[in-house]
């Protein structure tokens, strides 16, 4: 198991560097010099070539590439200091570059812009499972009856709809129509320290839209899991026992039917860490996908490297963690 | 799979379509004469007439003046076992076949039974080289398959074709079955294309199925009328040798017995030799005059069929038959009483030292962990692998192999030299006789 | 439809503290599933019973009803999705209709079922010891996961299993295919059943595997005195384990006896074809497989008249085409002993002394009297 874990773990930052590589050979590689964003932003004045060499210069574009993703990596482990023109930055390690709009180290954004993330994603995907899994439990038992069709078929139309515009919905149904308490009509960030209410109360509209889309996808995985694992010969055998109904279904039907569905879970969980970009426009929460939307309109190129990075980062974390809990969850595999 | 506990009933759909439509088009040509009268089924008449005709469908005879048409010598297949670490070595070996020697003789068939993972599916494997061997030879036509690269193997593929246990599995649903059983002809390049539905055709009729369900579907086919179709795959290159590994076994009983005729009629129509692989003690003795018996990848005992049925001499092989329940003796109350063999097969990474089958022997002792005993020539047509070879009830108090090997009764060697053994695929005109201990000839 | 049933003679002493009469009776049972084509019957008035100490084969091709009738028993249909008339009376009780709660109670208690193929059977997350434990504590709610614990390792121990203070916690997939269907078995007897249905328990397994999980079998019923329901398609397996045998085809009984009865003196052309298509391991090698022509039938779409008229080779020794219009009733044989056959052919021992018998087994004619 452990010589599995450092397996996966190498390859896992084999993926990463290679990401950084192909992430950094695009902006470098781009259609137009990666200092120009940077020289058209200084105020009241064109960006005329003489300054943009000097950009390029000072910014090491007249180097190889190579020499360059040198010092970018050498920045992660141990910080580097970064010149625009004239102006000398110190970016401490882990150096993801500076921001073309602050002259700030991406990194310190990244950090403090982390918790709302977070917030975010962990309370739709608790809202996923938390109605995903009982009403897809719920369908497969009573599986080809017409509630469970109903279901069915309005989870399907739900999962049709574009999730933007489902997030546009529930927020104008919530706020502008409803007018529901506690719940401010914009969303915004209240770190859960400044009181616990507050931070609810400006997450809750984010949490609802993600909640109620993905949990559609969620009743349709339990369901399908629990329709198959309900057809199981154990399942018979433990009917046989002379179990009750319930431990039949929970014990037997559902342990095994959660295999899959956590497997899909920690994917999408880390795909959530990763940056919600429209519930966090839509609601107006300074997280990370909120960021890297601001980053490419701003064409702030190092913000959107970096979060891009920690993107990959996050799922290629994620899909570890789920195949390490995947053999705990399945002994077949643990024991192999 | 279904949830719903009538399974049985929901095979049904995909028969009821091919039974109405079979129907349909029989009821116009009304009853056939005979035993069987409307058939509800996609036979043809040629089955119906072989079904209804008890002549024909008996076990090819064993010809000992038959030359070989497949010499397998010292056949060996390990399959690497890899270490979890993190560089995952090779630890170990699965002996999944450990040099074994035999001879399918031309037009006959032989039988090869044992119990799961005793390596007999392994072995029609590589004969079919769907596995590289490890080491040895199959002789076929002059040529060794176990050393020629997989285009060379080309020609012979025509020559050597494999019938799979698995009706269901086995086909390809999306193709139909005339590109089923034609795919051989369009890929060897052997019949001109438009010639090609005419020879499918041809062989379904063969192997009793309606010539005229070519474009239809492997669904649409019961599960031995699927055997067949993989029959008339098998058959489309005119195969000299035909690896049959378990083909009925997972067909309904009152299945079985159409799919045994129908092979022992194509065996005599087509001189077909046949390696019969399966696990049926009662179905290979019907079909094979030779049978050998495999234990952990290695032949423990091969004859003729009446020697290894009536007189066999190795422990096992006398466990094996005797552990097959026999309805007709049981139902007059002549229930034969059983050998109990203790525990499971040994795990084939580590086999036991010298002879494989010694842990779950009575007659074990000494001199059969120290010394593997060889596959002795014993009668006529009668090779046993076993120290201590004898009928059941009268296996000998000392080996019988002592002398041979020039080891004493505990296995250390004497000294004095082993006598050169007969260790080749064939038979020879001179055996070691158990009770003089000397070379006898018939 | 209720015909008598035969009952092997009730010789065994029962020492357990039961009322006389047969632990299980099966009376006029129909089992039907609504299906988008139309309901299918897959039993059909079906009956028998069996006694303490005694084992019943029952022997069919895939779709024949083996299976459907024995989950009746235990009640595994789904009472939404399938509709069960008849009678079937488990130690007295009427358990047609019976409420899921007080059904419950008697699964794995008073009947028991294993499975065929155990690794499917087994639950693949849970340790061998903690199903068996699971089984144990469902009908003894006050025993201890202690008890429950050394309960399994006694079951585990009493059915061959080596080390089973050890192997109790490994899981399924740890076990050998002889080892798992122990498991199985020692599952379903670890409350000490009156009665045990084994479902095909030996079909996957070797021979030799096979002939130790049929030694344990017969040596436990020995040992509990509880009554077998073997359900199979080889009759080997039937010879050597049934006191009485039951043929289903399509659905219904075909033939019903004792097994020496059935086996000796078969009077359906079905069970004739099942003996005459299958070799056997002592007969003369020259002996030739009549096999049975086509296929099983489609539930959906039953033969009309007697279901198994379309493979019959005999029905032209009936007269006129009553094996195509009239369902056969399930009669008294010639037999000496009772035996219950549903064939309208008026001498069929002469018919298979004279036409059958020397041509499956020539060897036999003789001693068969």
């Amino acid at each position: 198991m452990f010589a599995y874990i450092v397996k996966r773990l190498i390859s896992g930052f084999l993926v990463v560097t290679l990401v950084s590589m192909a992430v950094f050979a695009l902006f470098w590689y781009g259609p137009s010099s990666p200092a120009k964003p940077i020289c058209d932003r200084e105020q009241g004045v064109r960006c005329i070539p003489e300054r943009l060499v000097a950009y390029e210069k000072s910014l090491g574009y007249d180097n190889p590439i190579y020499t360059e993703y040198g010092k970018f990596v050498k920045g992660i482990f141990v910080g580097r200091e970064i010149a625009f023109r004239t102006d000398v930055y110190q970016c401490d390690a882990p150096c993801l570059g500076l921001s073309y709009n602050t002259k700030q180290p991406v990194t310190h954004e990244l950090v403090s812009r982390l918790p709302a993330t977070i917030s975010v994603a962990v309370g739709g995907a608790f809202l996923y499972l938390l109605l995903g899994v009982p009403i897809g439990v719920a369908a497969a038992r009573r599986r080809g009856s017409v509630a469970d069709k109903a279901l069915v078929s309005s989870f399907l139309f739900l999962s049709s709809i574009p999730y933007y515009l489902f997030a546009l919905l529930t927020w104008l149904y919530l706020t502008v129509l409803w007018e529901a308490p506690v719940v401010s009509d914009v969303g915004y960030f209240s770190p859960f320290s400044d009181g616990p209410l507050k931070w609810f109360g400006g997450l809750f509209l984010a949490w609802v839209a993600l909640g109620i889309f993905g949990c559609t996808q969620y009743t349709r995985y339990t369901r399908g899991a629990m329709v198959e694992a309900l057809s199981e010969d154990y399942i018979r055998t433990a009917k046989a026992k002379g179990l009750p109904a319930r431990t039949v279904v929970y014990r037997h039907g559902l342990r095994a039917a959660l295999v899959p569905v956590v497997t899909i879970f920690g994917i999408d969980f880390g795909s959530l860490l990763a940056g919600t970009i429209f519930t966090e426009r839509i609601f107006e929460i300074q997280g990370i996908g909120y960021w890297s939307l601001q980053a490419v309109g701003n064409k702030d190129l190092p913000v959107v490297a970096a979060t891009t990075l920690f993107s990959a980062v996050m799922l290629i974390f994620s899909n570890l963690i789920v195949d390490v809990v995947y053999s705990f969850l399945d002994p077949r595999v643990r024991l192999s | 799979m279904t949830q719903d506990p009538n399974a049985e009933a929901q095979i049904a759909p995909s028969e009821v379509g091919a039974n109405a439509a079979d129907t349909g088009e029989r009821q116009t040509t009304g009853p056939v004469d005979g035993a069987v009268g409307v058939q509800e089924d996609g036979y043809s008449d040629h089955e119906v007439a072989v079904a209804s005709n008890f002549e024909g469908h008996t076990a090819s005879r064993l010809d000992p003046d038959a030359e070989p048409v497949l010499e397998v010598e010292n056949l060996k297949m390990y399959f690497p076992v890899k270490s979890s670490g993190l560089l995952r070595r090779t630890i170990g070996h699965v002996q999944a076949v450990d040099g074994i020697s035999f001879q399918v003789p031309r037009g006959g068939s032989l039988g090869l039974v044992g119990e799961s993972g005793c390596g007999k599916s392994t072995t029609g494997r590589l004969i079919t080289r769907l596995y590289d061997p490890t080491g040895g030879s199959m002789m076929f036509e002059g040529k060794d398959l176990a050393q020629i690269s997989q285009r060379e193997m080309k020609p012979y593929r025509r020559d050597v074709q494999m019938i799979f246990q698995d009706p269901y599995t086995s086909l390809n649903p999306r193709h139909t079955v005339g590109a089923i059983v034609g795919a051989p002809l369009s890929v060897h390049k052997i019949v001109p294309k438009n010639k090609i539905l005419g020879r499918v055709q041809e062989l379904l009729e063969v192997v009793g199925l309606n010539p005229e369900h070519y474009n239809r579907y492997p669904n649409e086919f019961s599960g031995g009328q699927r055997q067949r179709i993989g029959i008339a795959r098998a058959l489309t290159l005119n195969p000299k040798l035909l690896v049959a590994d378990e083909p009925v076994s997972a067909l309904d009983v009152s299945i079985q017995a159409q799919v045994v005729n129908l092979l022992q009629d194509l065996q005599k129509e087509f001189d077909i030799a046949f390696l019969f692989i399966a696990h049926d003690l009662a179905i290979v003795r019907h079909f094979c005059p030779e049978v050998a018996v495999m234990y952990l990848g290695k032949i423990v005992e091969i004859a003729d069929r009446e020697t290894l049925y009536s007189h066999s001499h190795h422990p096992y092989t006398q466990a094996l038959i005797s552990a097959v329940p026999d309805v007709k003796q049981a139902a007059i109350g002549g229930r034969r009483e059983r050998i109990r063999l203790e525990g499971d097969v040994p795990s084939p990474i580590n086999p036991p030292s010298g002879c494989r089958f010694r842990t779950r022997c009575s007659y074990a002792q000494e001199i059969c962990a120290r010394v593997e005993p060889p596959l002795l020539q014993i009668g006529w047509r009668h090779k046993v692998a076993c120290h201590f070879a004898g009928e059941l009830g009268a296996h000998p108090a000392t080996p019988v192999t002592t002398e041979l090997l020039g080891v004493d009764d505990q296995g250390t060697p004497t000294g004095t030299a082993a006598t050169p053994l007969m260790t080749g695929p064939g038979y020879e005109p001179e055996w070691y006789d158990l009770k003089t201990k000397q070379l006898t000839s018939a | 439809m209720t015909s008598t049933v035969p009952s092997s003679t009730p010789g065994s002493d029962s020492t357990i503290g039961r009322t006389e009469g047969p632990i299980l009776v099966v009376e006029d049972l129909t089992v039907t599933f609504p299906t988008e084509d139309g309901p299918v019957s897959a039993v059909q008035g079906l009956s028998y019973s069996v006694e303490m100490g005694k084992t019943l084969g029952i022997v069919g091709e895939s779709g024949s009803g083996k299976s459907v009738s024995s989950m009746a028993v235990l009640g595994l249909h789904d009472a939404k999705s399938s509709q069960i008339t008849g009678s079937i009376r488990i130690d007295g009780t009427e358990v047609v209709g019976l409420s899921e709660n007080r059904f419950r109670k008697l699964r794995g208690n008073t009947v028991s079922m294993i499975f065929q193929d155990a690794l499917a059977a087994l639950h693949p997350f849970y340790k061998i010891g903690a199903q068996l434990a699971e089984a144990y504590q469902v009908h003894h709610p006050n025993a201890s996961d202690r008890d429950a614990r050394r309960k399994a390792i006694e079951m585990l121990d009493r059915v061959g299993i080596p080390q089973p203070d050890s192997r109790v916690d490994d899981f399924p997939h740890q076990f050998s295919g002889g080892m798992r269907q122990r498991a199985m078995i020692a599952m379903g007897l670890i409350n000490d059943p009156s009665l045990l249905i084994a479902d095909e328990p030996t079909t996957a397994l070797d021979v030799t595997v096979q002939a130790q999980i049929l030694d344990l079998l017969q040596d436990l019923q020995r040992e509990f005195n509880s009554a077998v329901i073997i359900i199979t398609h080889d009759l080997g397996v039937i010879a050597e384990m049934a006191d009485d045998v039951l043929v289903m085809y399509a659905g219904r009984c075909v033939e019903y006896g004792t097994t020496k009865e059935i086996l000796t003196h078969p009077e359906m052309p079905y069970t004739w074809g099942l003996l005459s298509s299958i070799p056997d391991i002592s007969a003369s090698t020259d002996a030739r497989l009549i096999p049975i022509p086509g296929n099983p039938p489609s539930l959906f779409s039953p033969p009309t008249g007697c279901a198994f008229h379309p493979r019959c080779g005999f029905k032209d020794k009936v007269p006129g085409r009553l094996c195509y219009d009239k369902m056969p009733e399930l009669a008294t044989g010639s037999g000496r002993v009772e035996h219950l056959k549903r064939c309208h052919l008026a001498n069929p021992d002469a018919i298979y002394r004279a036409e059958v018998l020397p041509e499956i087994a020539p060897d036999l004619v003789e001693e068969i009297r």
